[in-house]
């Protein structure tokens, strides 16, 4: 989706202010809150711009009198003061009058907040969870066995976010999978969170509730127009909480059912394999070319290839007492993360093969030579202790 | 009070102390009001410098200067020195120095635990900003501290700013006491309740609001000290704890704390408005009962802050109307000072500018402040820079303009000198222009999305941003300007009058300028 160029009242006052243009700035600037693409979004933007206007006329006359005071009730005109300095009549109008105005705006309010808490009859719903710092998103289908989940990262390459690359056009705000849901059906999502507190938002749903660990936080949408929408995390969730954005594409009914029977397929097929990769009798060599891919993948990008790492940000691996001694504590590393560094947990990120060939790698490559080979049944009994 | 009431109340019997020790052991309300004056200004420079941190960061998409720990860092320690280090210590400075003149008391009831409560103060700041420099970086959280990010994912240093904000606390407790107990007990004979000047008034609510929720946040600091620590699970999930009831304890403290930083403005601007539109102060009753409601109605409105949390309908409506209530009694307050100015004679010295800057800026934060309150609206501004918007209009342009007005106004009566009036006015016109190129592009940048607390933005954010950075250097840079002007106030210039305004009212008028060591040591007449 292309942001629209809108233009506010006040956005146009100010549209001067745009020539101040960075190079990068995208040519699509947006000054005022979305209407959005469902009827609630579209519901909350008129709250909005009732309340804005509403504001605006209470500014006109509380500034009004209070430039014409300043203007005219002035010593230097010469004027002398009056002397009033209280009226119970007046003190009983201006507490009635916006006691009045108050109640009109809470009115169509509690109409919209009553609406987005109608959170049954859907058609199908999506579990969220926020990790630091991906979201995961799985449909949770009742009809069937099967599930469909998958993560969904921020794609921007690093390079742009150090200024060595050209900034693209959805900078910060493009994944590597994003959510695909249907237009004109009800879809509930069921948030909830791993670690910290994230919140999902897609300001075109006018859809924002916290993930919460422990929590699961109901909302639902009904999308009109199919199309791209862009949101981001928005609870400070941690270092990377500025680059946790939320893509969906909202489908026509009939290409979702045909692009989710398809990815049904391929999990099954994956789950399949995953199966037999699990049992297949793995050599040490072939967890060592599975793991080096892994490695490159998920791990060069702070350990180095060499596994020098960059200390002191990100530890070497080379020669770590981890990771030539004991297993298990190695394994609880790479499953968990460290909490509180850059080492996120890896194992709701790792299959079970994945996670224990990239073990393995670590424990032969750098010069090391532990014996013991990891198979993908260690992991999956470590996994269950946890 | 056993004082046989004469006719000279300004003794000269004994002067401060000389040195050092004047300063460590005194226990006059004076030489403690201006040191928590000083100190507050060293703090509000510190803040401001990593405020200029966070918004060169900002200036441009991209990672420029900072990464984006340290850029966590600074949003949080930015908040957290402004709020405890200057916006509070400033108006308990202003308390000391003129709530004693104000009632025609000698000093403050507890002049010890006076002293007390100032040197907390340095330490305990020293102590916060020092974890910035310990192993793991300082706190990186935010300043609403929420768990789990703050416990079981917060940095090795959490533990200190734990114990920073419990001295920080005491010491706001310490101060509160005293406020409270010279208020109702030092008063001249003749000053009812309701005669008293309006900052008085609006600090005697808010030395209540500081006594019921500072112990609030004591207790939720102490709880995250505990699940760090001592194995506990109050906000741990995966233990059966809860991460939101963080939240309703924080904001039970959080909310009427955004009121203790802004009654004592509205106390402030009482004063000046009406000297320089030589007129009385209008409403005054009202006034006084509109605080009052206030300050009752910040105990009940905490969730607003956590409309996004998924709380149950019935929850959500109350909190949405109980918000939009605080509305009217705010209002009144308005409507009363602009009538104070209507039909009077205004003239527009540095306090007047800074109190009329602070009715019209602060006013548009109340507006904000309404959208904000209508919960469905809120989901789309909740947690963006509209919010940050809205809390620096009320923060920025009210508490702290406020402050500005009153250093103006009451400095001859503390220095004995007239400031540069001209550089005053150099300075308010810099700090208004400054703070709505830096504040009002953010209502448009999150009204198009932008979350708050990133250190980095989606493209179409960046004219807003750039605009943002330029006014808050504007803004920061002309506070050295304050700092000369009031310096050169300290060392000479023009002699100040006893009244220093001619529409000025009140017992610190009375006093010569400078207000002599002590005043009041026998209670004046009050006609
Ligand atoms: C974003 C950067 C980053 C990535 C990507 C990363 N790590 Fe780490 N890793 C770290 C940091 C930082 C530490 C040190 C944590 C600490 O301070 O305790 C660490 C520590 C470790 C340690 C413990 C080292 C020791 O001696 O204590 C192991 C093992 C490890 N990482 C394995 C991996 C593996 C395997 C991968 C890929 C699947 C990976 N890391 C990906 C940053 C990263
Ligand atoms: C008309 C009166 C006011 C109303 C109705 C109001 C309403 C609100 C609401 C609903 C929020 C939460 C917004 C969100 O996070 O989504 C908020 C945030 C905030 N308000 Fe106000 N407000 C008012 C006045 C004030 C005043 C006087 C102050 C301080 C002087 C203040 C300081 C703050 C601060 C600091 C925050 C943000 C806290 C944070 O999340 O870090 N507000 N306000
Ligand atoms: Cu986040
Ligand atoms: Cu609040």
């Amino acid at each position: 989706m292309t942001f629209p160029f809108r233009h506010s009242l006040i956005g146009s006052a100010l549209a001067g202010a745009a020539l101040f243009a960075m190079p990068a700035a995208a040519s699509t600037v947006r000054w005022n809150m979305t209407p959005g693409v469902t009827e609630i979004s579209r519901a909350v933007y008129d709250l909005h711009m009732l309340i804005f206007w509403i504001c605006v006329a209470i500014g006109v006359v509380v500034f009004g009198a209070m430039l014409i005071s300043i203007v005219l009730h002035r010593k230097s005109r010469g004027v002398t003061p009056a002397t009033f300095h209280e009226s119970t009549k007046l003190e009983i109008v201006w507490t009635l009058i916006p006691l009045g105005i108050l109640i009109g705006m809470a009115v169509p309010a509690t109409n919209v907040l009553v609406q987005m808490y109608d959170t049954g009859g859907e058609d199908m719903v999506v579990e969220v969870r926020g990790y630091q710092w991906r979201w995961e998103y799985k449909y949770l289908d009742d009809d069937l066995n099967e599930r469909l989940s998958f993560f969904s990262n921020l794609s921007t390459p690093r390079d742009q976010i150090l200024g060595q690359a050209e900034k693209g056009e959805h900078y910060l705000l493009e994944v590597d999978n994003p959510l695909v849901i249907p237009i004109n059906r009800k879809v509930r999502f069921l948030l909830t969170s791993n670690d910290v507190i994230h919140a999902w938002w897609v300001p075109d749903f006018a859809l924002k509730r916290d993930a919460i660990p422990g929590f699961i936080n109901d909302i639902w949408t009904i999308v009109d127009e199919p199309g791209i929408y862009r949101g981001q995390c928005a609870e400070l969730c941690g270092i990377d909480h500025g680059f946790m954005p939320i893509v969906v594409h909202a489908l026509p009914e009939d290409e979702f059912d045909a692009w989710y029977a398809e990815q049904l397929e391929l999990a099954r097929a994956d789950g399949e394999r995953l199966e037999e990769e699990i049992a297949h009798e793995w050599s040490g060599e072939e967890l060592f070319a599975r793991g080096e891919g892994v490695y490159a993948t998920h791990c060069v990008g702070c350990h180095q290839a060499d596994g020098q790492g960059v200390p002191p940000a990100f530890p070497a691996l080379a020669g770590s007492a981890l990771v030539t001694g004991d297993l298990e504590a190695h394994m609880d590393v790479v499953y968990h993360g460290r909490p509180g560094t850059a080492m996120q947990a890896f194992g709701p990120v790792l299959d079970p093969v994945d996670m224990a060939s990239v073990i393995h790698f670590q424990r032969k490559a750098f010069g090391h030579a532990n014996g013991e080979l990891v198979e993908p049944i260690d992991v999956i009994r470590f996994a269950e202790t946890q | 009070m056993s004082a046989v009431i004469d006719a000279h109340h300004d003794d000269h019997d004994h002067g401060p102390a000389k040195g050092i020790t004047r300063w460590l052991y005194t226990t006059n309300h004076k030489d403690i009001g201006s040191m928590y004056l000083w100190f507050s200004f060293i703090m509000f420079l510190a803040g401001g410098v990593m405020a200029l941190v966070i918004r060169a960061e900002l200036f441009q998409p991209g990672q420029s200067f900072v990464d984006p720990h340290f850029f966590n860092q600074m949003t949080t320690m930015h908040g957290l020195v402004m709020v405890f280090g200057a916006i509070m210590p400033a108006f308990v400075g202003l308390a000391n120095w003129m709530l004693p003149m104000m009632v025609g008391a000698p000093d403050m009831a507890l002049p010890r635990m006076n002293n007390l409560s100032f040197w907390i103060l340095p330490f305990a700041s020293a102590l916060l900003i020092s974890t910035l420099f310990m192993e793991g970086g300082g706190p990186d959280f935010g300043w609403t501290l929420y768990a789990p990010l703050s416990t079981t994912y917060g940095p090795p240093s959490t533990t200190f700013v734990i114990f920073a904000i419990h001295l920080l606390g005491a010491s706001s407790i310490m101060g509160a006491i005293n406020i409270i107990a010279t208020i109702l007990n030092m008063r001249a004979p003749g000053m009812t309740l309701m005669k008293m000047p309006m900052f008085v008034w609006t600090w005697l609510i808010t030395a209540y609001l500081l006594i019921a929720v500072m112990p609030v946040l004591a207790g939720a600091v102490t709880m995250m000290l505990f699940d760090i620590h001592f194995g506990t699970s109050f906000f741990d999930a995966a233990g059966g704890g809860d991460p939101v009831l963080f939240q309703h304890i924080f904001w039970f403290f959080g909310h009427p704390e955004v009121y203790i930083m802004i009654l004592p403005a509205f106390g402030i601007v009482s004063h000046v408005i009406p000297a320089f539109s030589r007129k009385k102060l209008f409403g005054y009753d009202s006034m006084v009962y509109a605080t009052s409601s206030i300050a009752f109605l910040s105990f009940i409105v905490w969730a607003h802050h956590m409309f996004t949390v998924g709380m149950p309908l019935a929850g959500q409506l109350f909190f949405m109307y109980a918000t939009m209530l605080i509305a009217v009694p705010t209002g009144v307050k308005v409507f009363n000072w602009i009538s104070t100015m209507w039909q009077g004679a205004m003239t527009f010295e540095t306090p007047m500018l800074f109190a009329l800057a602070f009715v019209f800026l602060f006013t548009v934060g109340g507006f904000s402040g309404v959208m904000l309150a209508i919960a469905p609206a809120d989901y789309q501004y909740h947690d963006t820079y509209f919010v940050v918007a809205h809390f620096h209009y009320v923060l920025v342009s009210g508490a702290l303009f406020s402050i500005f007005c009153a250093v103006y106004f009451w400095l001859p009566k503390w220095t004995g000198h007239m400031y540069s009036e001209a550089l005053g006015k150099v300075h308010f016109w810099l700090s208004f222009i400054g703070v709505n190129i830096a504040f009002f592009p953010m209502h448009f940048s999150g009204l198009a999305g932008m979350p708050r607390r990133i250190p980095d933005y989606a493209l179409q954010f960046a004219n807003f941003n750039a605009w943002s950075t330029v006014g808050a250097f504007i803004f920061g840079l002309s506070q050295l300007l304050f700092l000369y002007v009031v310096i050169q106030s300290i060392r000479g210039g023009q002699k100040a009058t006893a009244q220093v305004w001619d529409g000025a009212e009140g017992l610190e008028w009375t006093v010569p300028s400078p207000a002599p060591y002590h005043t009041f040591s026998t209670p004046p007449q009050l006609k």
